[in-house]
C-alpha cells in the first residue's frame, strides 16, 4: 500500500493505467462512430459538423489522457492543416463545380451534366460530399483549437 | 459610462421585446412560415433529393448557404486561435 502511494503520488491524474488502456481502447470505436454519424447523416440524427466533434473529441482524448505529442504523433500539425483547408474547400469546390457545370452556386442537380446519374440522385450525393467536407474541417479545427488553447500555442506538453 | 451603457441595454431589451409582440404564437398553424415554407419541405423533400432525413436535406441542400458559412465561421475561428496562439519551434 504504502509502495502504491509512493509510486502514484507524483504522478498526474491522466498518467493512470487504467485510463490510459481505458482510452487506448475506445478511441478506435471513437472514430468510427463518428464516422458513422457523416456517413449515416441521411438516414439518421447526424451529419458533418456532429460526426466531426466526434472525431475530434477522439484526438482530445487522446491528448487528455497521454499527452500532446501522443495525439500529434496520430495527427500531425501539418496534416491538420492540410486537412482543415480541404474540408472547406471540398465544400466551396463541390459549390463551385455545381455553377461550373451550369447550374446555380450549390445546385448539386448539374452535376448531372458531369456525370449522368439523375438530378435527384446527384443531390444526394452532393449533400453527401459536403457534409464529408464538413466532418473533415470541424475535425480538425475541434483537433487544433484544443491543442492551441491546452498548451497556451507551445504544442508542445499541454494539459 | 456604466449608466449610460446600461441605459442602452434597456432600451434595446425593450425594443427587442417590444418586437416580439407581433411574433405568430408558439407552434400556430396558421402562421405564414407553416403555411408556405414548411409543407412544401416535408412534401418535397423526400421527392427532390432522396434524403430520408428531411433535417440533412434541408441543411445540406435547399439552406446549403448557411451550412456553407457555418463552415467558414468555424474555420476562421480556428485560424484566429491559431494565429493568436500559436509559436511552434519548426
Amino acid at each position: 500500500m504504502k509502495l502504491l502511494q509512493e509510486r502514484t503520488r507524483d504522478r498526474l491524474a491522466g498518467e493512470d493505467l487504467i485510463v490510459r488502456t481505458a482510452v487506448r481502447l475506445l478511441v478506435p470505436f471513437i472514430q468510427l462512430f463518428g464516422l458513422y454519424v457523416i456517413v449515416h447523416g441521411h438516414y439518421s440524427p447526424g451529419g458533418g459538423f456532429q460526426g466531426g466533434v466526434i472525431l475530434g473529441s477522439s484526438f482530445i482524448l487522446l491528448a487528455l489522457a497521454f499527452d500532446l505529442r501522443t495525439s500529434l504523433r496520430f495527427l500531425s500539425v501539418r496534416v491538420n492543416a492540410v486537412l482543415s483547408n480541404v474540408g472547406v474547400l471540398i465544400y466551396t469546390g463541390v459549390a463551385l463545380l455545381c455553377a461550373l457545370a451550369g447550374g446555380l452556386f450549390l445546385d448539386y442537380s448539374a452535376l448531372d451534366r458531369i456525370l449522368p446519374l439523375g438530378p435527384v440522385a446527384w443531390r444526394s450525393m452532393g449533400i453527401f460530399l459536403v457534409e464529408l467536407g464538413v466532418g473533415i474541417a470541424v475535425m480538425c479545427i475541434m483537433a487544433s483549437l484544443f491543442w492551441d488553447l491546452g498548451s497556451g500555442g507551445e504544442m508542445d506538453e499541454g494539459l | 459610462m456604466k449608466a449610460l451603457a446600461f441605459l442602452a441595454t434597456l432600451a434595446t431589451g425593450i425594443v427587442l421585446l417590444y418586437g416580439t409582440r407581433d411574433f405568430a404564437a408558439w407552434g400556430d398553424a396558421a402562421s405564414p412560415a407553416s403555411r408556405h415554407v414548411s409543407p412544401v419541405y416535408i412534401q418535397q423533400a423526400v421527392k427532390q433529393t432522396h434524403v430520408p432525413n428531411i433535417v440533412t436535406a434541408i441543411l445540406g441542400d435547399y439552406r446549403g448557404y448557411d451550412t456553407m458559412f457555418e463552415t467558414v465561421v468555424i474555420y476562421c475561428a480556428g485560424l484566429a486561435v491559431i494565429c493568436v496562439l500559436r509559436r511552434q519551434k519548426t
